[in-house]
């Protein structure tokens, strides 16, 4: 699919050198992600996949990283804008550090910088091509967030990104408590990454759950849902129709 | 940066009169006088005074008209919800400056959503006030300026010279006989943390009240806004603060303050507080 942008910088026509200065398709991506508010903070699952179109390609990708000391980023979508995001990121923290007064970037201030950004973007034709969520804790009071490419952002209890926003905010629309346990919010959490699984062909069984509360991040080591496949049906395919695999 | 050498047609009256003519010359004692002339100009201006509490912050100044036909200058400006800024010296200048603070603070509220750290708001306006002191074609600001406003930790108040340099406050006063208020504020500012707000309000008019040395104190004749924790800037309608003067004003006499001469505020600018300015006759058109 091609399409001619009819940005004028004064040049008469638009050529294929000047496109490859715009992100016109994503490369590399990550898929969904799936944050909630919980008691304490914000808990927020993602895979470690990057896919390359249909190819599984990279198996060890941190698609969660926390930003300050109150923050926590979730993305999906092409890894490169990512980390190109991570990297304004920590422009912007630092500057907020150096300021050495007392004053600190809250998960607010993040969300609104970055969907700035993203609009901005957006309005380019030259757009990071993420959705984002954004979630933290400052001052004992939980924030959770998402921006898309596209510059369209707002806040809500519970999030998903991707695939995510069919599979697993059902799930979450009947299930999500305000009062949820750590423990509870986890096992919400795995019931929406397991049926990602089965069900997003871009989704890998390597997973990570992060956590924010008052007191910080901290990010899971990797590990793997357990999976069942033994239906009867799985057995014998081709049971109804000889001759096909 | 060298110094000029001295003219041969002139003869200097003053020794400082050779070196002052531009801001980036030097004098042989290391000061630069432009801009200590540019503090000059805020002590001509009418006083201005703010005080702090922990939650919250008054800023007062006193409303002088050229004539009786006039009206009188505004000199307290609204910045944003939470951040106020009373000027002295040429309003001018002050004015300008309050547009470049609204500026500032907007800009980073469609940013972050978030209300400007008055701390941060304060050293953008010293850094901005810094570059006329070091630029053979600009001049020095002649304002100075009280910034109140809240931040994560609190309720503060700066004061912004034409120097460039900024200083936090409990309390402070600028401008003509500001003398009169700070000698006031000294014997008090201790207690002003734990202030309540109408405690604070009635400090601040009784500090505006030391500088009109002994004429009577009306509501017509100061202005008064308030900002604080779960309080947006504001300010304080002719009542309210008339109200406020009708609690005091009849114990006047115990309540009169001293024109003090000694230099009891921590002051770091490197000219010296004269003792309340020169009278009105003196004050230039565009200064008030």
């Amino acid at each position: 699919m091609t399409f001619t942008i009819p940005i004028d910088n004064g040049d008469s026509v638009k050529t294929a050198e000047a496109d490859s200065q715009r992100t016109l398709y994503p490369y590399v991506t990550g898929t969904s992600i799936v944050a909630i508010k919980y008691k304490d903070g914000v808990l927020m699952a993602s895979d470690m996949g990057g896919s390359y179109g249909s190819t599984l390609r990279y198996k060890n990708i941190e698609r969660m990283k926390a930003i300050g000391k109150h923050s926590l980023l979730g993305a999906s979508g092409e890894i490169s804008d990512f980390q190109e995001i991570l990297r304004y990121l920590d422009e912007l923290v630092l500057n907020d550090n150096m300021w050495d007064d007392g004053n600190s970037l809250g998960p607010k201030e993040v969300h609104n910088y970055l969907t700035r950004v993203m609009y901005n973007r957006r309005n380019k034709f030259n757009p990071l091509w993420n959705t984002l969520v954004l979630g933290g804790v400052k001052n004992g009071e939980s924030y959770l967030g998402m921006v898309s490419m596209i510059g369209v952002s707002f806040e809500d209890n519970h999030v998903a990104t991707g695939f995510g926003n069919h599979l697993a905010r059902p799930i979450l629309r009947d299930e999500w408590r305000a009062d949820l346990s750590f423990e509870d919010g986890v096992k919400l959490l795995e019931k929406c990454m397991r049926v990602l699984l089965y069900r997003d062909r871009s989704a890998i069984n390597k997973l990570q759950i992060a956590k924010i509360t008052e007191e910080g991040v901290t990010v899971s080591q990797p590990y793997s849902l357990k999976t069942f496949w033994e239906f009867k049906a799985f057995n014998n395919p081709t049971a109804g129709a000889e001759g096909s695999w | 940066l060298q110094t000029r050498a001295p003219r041969k047609k002139k003869k200097a009256k003053m020794f400082r009169n050779q070196y002052d003519t531009d801001v980036t010359t030097w004098s042989p004692t290391g000061r630069l006088f432009q801009v200590e002339y540019a503090m000059e100009a805020v002590k001509q201006g009418s006083a201005a005074i703010g005080l702090r509490s922990r939650s919250h912050v008054v800023l007062a100044c006193v409303n002088k008209a050229q004539s009786e036909l006039s009206s009188h200058q505004k000199k307290i400006f609204k910045v944003d919800d939470h951040i106020g800024v009373a000027i002295a010296g040429l309003t001018a200048d002050g004015r300008v400056l309050s547009r470049y603070m609204r500026s500032e603070a907007i800009n980073h509220s469609f940013t972050y959503e978030s209300p400007l750290p008055v701390g941060r708001l304060v050293v953008h306006l010293a850094d901005k006030a810094q570059v006329c002191t070091q630029r053979s074609w600009k001049r020095p600001y002649g304002v100075g300026l009280l910034v109140g406003g809240l931040d994560e930790s609190g309720a503060h108040l700066y004061y912004n010279c034409p120097s460039g340099n900024y200083f936090e406050y409990q309390a402070f006063a600028i401008g003509s006989r500001s003398q009169a208020a700070k000698t006031y504020l000294e014997r008090r500012f201790e207690s002003f943390g734990d202030s309540s707000r109408e405690d604070l309000i009635k400090d601040a008019i009784l500090a505006v009240r030391e500088t009109l040395q002994g004429e009577t104190l009306k509501s017509s004749l100061c202005t008064v806004s308030v900002l604080g924790v779960g309080e947006p800037f504001h300010f304080l309608d002719q009542e309210t603060i008339q109200k406020v003067i009708d609690t005091f004003e009849k114990v006047a006499e115990d309540e009169e303050g001293e024109a003090g001469e000694g230099d009891a505020e921590a002051a770091a600018a490197p000219a010296e507080q004269g003792g309340g300015g020169a009278g009105d006759q003196d004050v230039a058109p565009m200064e008030m």
